[in-house]
């Protein structure tokens, strides 16, 4: 029992790296902005197809590449790429709307994400892809465990990109720079903080580090169609507020929290069809009870 | 004045009876193909759709990207009804109150969106709704009585142009009537400064109710009219892409424009026929027309307009930018 | 003299800041009574203390002797107090008339079926406000603006029509928020000698912040001054207009 039970929190992990990966594209991004992207899941779902491109190419060039060669050549080319498109994205469909209502531009980042979905489609075809292996699956025995080099792989890595990244917007001037412009829009220009430069920075890291997200759950969960971003997507926005949007440990925290649900729904229910009605109605029930999310601060209204 | 306003009903009443008649008579001589018939039912049940959304998210201005749900429990209230409550003879006469009766389920979803209302607003009840969207679906997969992910079955073909003309005309009517009424102004209100509406007597909790019934009621009964043209639902029908159909068709047309609702509902459903032969390939055209449309047009074609004859000759305005300057008060 | 507002020991923070501290007041009915104090000195908190815009935690507000401390803002607009905002809060993208009649919201009597339905009451009813909104219009000759959405108007002009929005209600307190902002001297004139006119045609109550120390002393009956949340005078304005306390929170500091 108490083994079944380390299983599940070994594979919540795994997969809640990934959200918390995703989630905190969302998370900085409405951070800066205030603007919900919700084109950020099929984002990441572009950089597992990028990812995949680069290692399928590669493999096929030369078979006999060393993997960890592949892996890391796949992983910056996807990230690389990834932030190209994130920063194209906002600088031509979200940029020039920064004045309008709200609204629209998150109805503009439905139609991105819609589009990616679509154009991926159209050329790919439906059918879906299939990711190869490129770290070696075979499994360790731990103490009653079964863990394979890849779950670790995936926690660690996911770890370290979420600590390099909270030393970023903690301890650099660009990170004071977000924070400042999340803080304060209307002033930090005057400030002499070159404002769309950073917010075009933070596209790209989100982007960069959903693409990371890609890879990793392409490793593990090897099968890609175009519409994967969606779910995933949602998700990883879920675990965003759950931790209180624009909080980047919060959405951390949140993407753990998802990984559990999401793992340990079937154990507990019937069937893991419950997953989305589980996740969902703790979304709803923190909302009543915390709209701020768990480590989100409270917003006031002037009058 | 006074005879030229009754003029203008009376015009009005005219036309809607005309477009009735037409709806009839249209099919029935089969002047009008099958396939275009399908294609003006589709068109009516969205502008149902979209003027219901859009009370929500254009004249309130929260955002609902979850009102598909409503849609799904009109569509299974009513299918239940006559499938397995109503005897098959019976179903075509009592349509309008199977409809209804759908319409009333929704409704009554509405109220527990409304509620959270109450204390959130924006990012968060958009989320609220969201949720709500996803347990809805959620739930009906995980009911295997009503046919879980693979769907529902079995509904007679009630829906014609006739019915879908009647509801547009309904909506349409209550909807302006609502609108143009200390209800809908207490609506456009909140839209505009909760705080202040607060602070001019708004009872903002009751309006909010009011317009989370009123769209969440409209919405369940385009659920019913769908249901029955297409004899056959499914849970994934109502996933948060058709609430994003909605959301488009709304800021195509215009947020707080029943005109608007009208245009943006026909020009999104008769351009996916029309591009149709482009395949896949329309389905990344269209998401691109819209992020340009967001650009170069924000508020949508007819954004805070409104087409002179839908306001009512009390009114003045209204809707927002009266297109014109308003007449003289009324002596 | 009818006490129409006690405000009774009224404190409120911030996140740990005290915004106002101890806060007694008293209106009777028909005064005319001004806070005044430097800015940041917690005034317009008082306002939305009173109107319910913030929950109130320590201390009471009574209206006409009801307690009026929970209750919700429509609530207690509908019983009678109508205010102005220091930064203009007319809904910008509906017409002048619309805003003038979302004034007198509570005051409506027909049914949500019944306007569904246009029924009769509702036409009389609708027409009736709609004649009476135009009334307030011409009363501060804004009347040709009726149809034209708010955001379009002059400044001066929309700070009329905030008021003939507040006035709609036949409210008996009137708060009125810095009303002289953004005014030059002459306009500033023109603005007490309106107050002035309204206070008798409309038969009001009014309270009335300001930042502008001649608009409260040419005005005023009674005057309160505050300074960091706390009373530091009250009284006749000639009398405050020498109080040393008040020179050195206005003149100590630079205003």
């Amino acid at each position: 029992m108490l083994q079944l039970l380390a299983q599940n929190v070994l594979n919540a992990l795994q997969l809640g790296s990934v959200y918390a990966l995703i989630a905190l594209g969302y998370t900085m991004v409405y951070g800066i902005l205030t603007m919900i992207n919700f084109a950020h899941g099929d984002i990441f779902m572009v950089g597992c197809y990028l990812s995949l491109a680069a290692a399928a190419f590669l493999l096929g060039w030369q078979a006999n590449l060393p993997l960890p060669l592949v892996f890391t050549a796949a992983l910056l080319f996807s990230m690389v790429l990834t932030a190209l498109l994130g920063v194209t994205i906002e600088r031509l469909a979200y940029r020039p709307l920064r004045q309008a209502p709200r609204v629209s531009a998150v109805i503009t980042a439905l139609g991105v994400g819609l589009f990616l979905e679509n154009f991926t489609l159209a050329i790919l075809g439906p059918e879906p892809r299939q990711f190869p292996s490129l770290i070696a699956m075979t499994p360790w025995e731990v103490a009653g465990l079964t863990v394979t080099p890849l779950q670790i792989l995936i926690v660690l890595l996911a770890g370290a990109l979420m600590v390099l990244l909270d030393l970023l917007v903690r301890r650099t001037l660009l990170g004071m720079a977000m924070r400042a412009i999340s803080y304060n829009r209307p002033i930090v220009p005057l400030m002499g903080v070159p404002v769309d430069r950073v917010i075009s920075i933070t596209f790209a890291i989100g982007s960069a580090i959903a693409a990371a997200g890609g890879l990793l759950y392409g490793l593990a969960y090897p099968v890609l169609d175009p519409y994967m971003g969606i779910r995933i997507g949602w998700w990883a926005f879920i675990a965003a507020v759950v931790g209180g949007i624009g909080n980047i440990r919060g959405a951390m925290l949140g993407g753990y929290l998802l990984g559990i649900v999401e793992v340990f729904t079937p154990v507990f229910l019937p069937s893991s069809t419950y997953r989305d009605f589980v996740a969902f109605s703790l979304l709803l029930l923190l909302l009543v009870f915390k709209p701020t999310g768990l480590l989100g601060r409270p917003v006031f209204e002037r009058v | 004045m006074a005879t030229s306003d009754k003029g203008k009903s009376l015009l009005i009443c005219l036309g809607a009876v005309l477009l009735l008649a037409l709806s009839w008579a249209l099919p029935a001589s089969g002047f009008l193909n099958p396939y275009i018939v399908q294609v003006l039912m589709y068109v009516g049940i969205n502008m149902i759709l979209t003027m219901a959304l859009n009370l929500v998210n254009g004249y309130m201005g929260e955002f609902s990207v979850g009102h598909a749900g409503f849609m799904a429990i009109g569509a299974y209230v009513s299918s239940i009804i006559t499938v397995a409550v109503l005897p098959r003879e019976l179903a075509p006469w009592l349509f309008p109150l199977v409809l209804v009766m759908g319409g009333l389920a929704a409704a009554a979803a509405g109220l527990i969106v409304a509620y959270p209302s109450f204390r959130t607003r924006g990012d968060y009840l958009a989320i609220v709704t969201l949720a709500f969207n996803m347990i809805v679906k959620s739930v009906l997969e995980n009911l295997e009585i009503l046919g879980g992910p693979r769907g529902y079955l079995g509904m007679p073909r009630l829906t014609n142009l006739v019915w879908v003309t009647a509801w547009v005309l309904i909506t349409l009517l209550i909807l302006r009537n609502l609108i143009y009424s200390n209800f809908g102004r207490g609506i456009m209100a909140i839209r505009e400064d909760e705080v202040a509406a607060n602070l001019t007597s708004v009872d903002t909790r009751r309006v909010k109710i009011i317009a989370f019934l009123i769209s969440a009621f409209f919405t369940g009964i385009a659920g019913g009219l769908f249901a029955h043209v297409l004899q056959f639902i499914n849970p994934r029908s109502f996933s948060i892409l058709k609430s994003t159909d909605m959301l488009v068709m709304v800021y195509l047309g215009g947020v707080g424009s029943l005109a608007g609702s009208l245009l943006g509902a026909a020009i999104f459903t008769v351009l996916l026929e029309v591009l149709r032969p482009l395949g896949l390939w329309r389905w990344v055209l269209g998401p691109l027309l819209l992020v340009l449309l967001m650009i170069f047009r924000p508020r949508g074609i007819m954004g805070l307009r409104e087409w002179r004859w839908l306001q009512p000759v009390l009114a003045f305005g209204g809707g927002g930018q009266g297109p014109t300057a308003p007449g003289p008060p009324p002596a | 003299m009818r006490q129409i507002l006690e405000i009774i020991d009224l404190s409120h923070n911030f996140g740990g800041l005290r915004a106002v501290s101890d806060f007694s007041l008293t209106v009777g009915e028909g005064e005319l009574v001004g806070v005044i104090g430097p800015n940041g000195a917690g005034k317009t908190t008082i306002f939305n203390l009173i109107t319910g815009v913030f929950r109130i935690a320590q201390g009471r507000i009574l209206y006409q002797g009801e307690d009026i401390t929970q209750w919700l803002s429509n609530r207690i607009t509908a019983a009678g107090i109508a205010r102005t905002f220091q930064n203009i809060r007319l809904f910008k993208d509906l017409t002048v008339l619309d805003n003038v009649r979302l004034g007198a919201f509570s005051r409506h009597r027909y049914s949500l079926m019944e306007s569904l339905w246009r029924s009769s009451n509702f036409r009389e009813q609708e027409e009736r406000l709609t004649r009476r909104a135009y009334e307030l219009l011409e009363r501060f000759q804004v009347a040709h603006y009726a149809g034209v959405p708010a955001r379009n108007l002059p400044y001066g002009e929309q700070r009329r029509i905030e008021i003939a929005r507040a006035l709609i209600s036949q409210p008996r307190l009137l708060l009125l928020d810095e009303p002289a902002a953004g005014m030059n001297h002459a306009e500033a004139e023109e603005l007490i000698r309106l107050i002035r006119e309204l206070k008798e045609e409309f038969s009001l109550t009014i309270l009335l912040i300001e930042h502008q120390m001649r608009v409260v002393l040419n005005l005023c009956q009674r005057v309160t001054v505050l300074d960091f949340g706390e009373t530091i005078a009250s009284g006749p304005p000639q009398e405050i207009h020498h109080h040393p306390a008040v020179l050195e929170a206005y003149l100590g500091r630079d205003i």
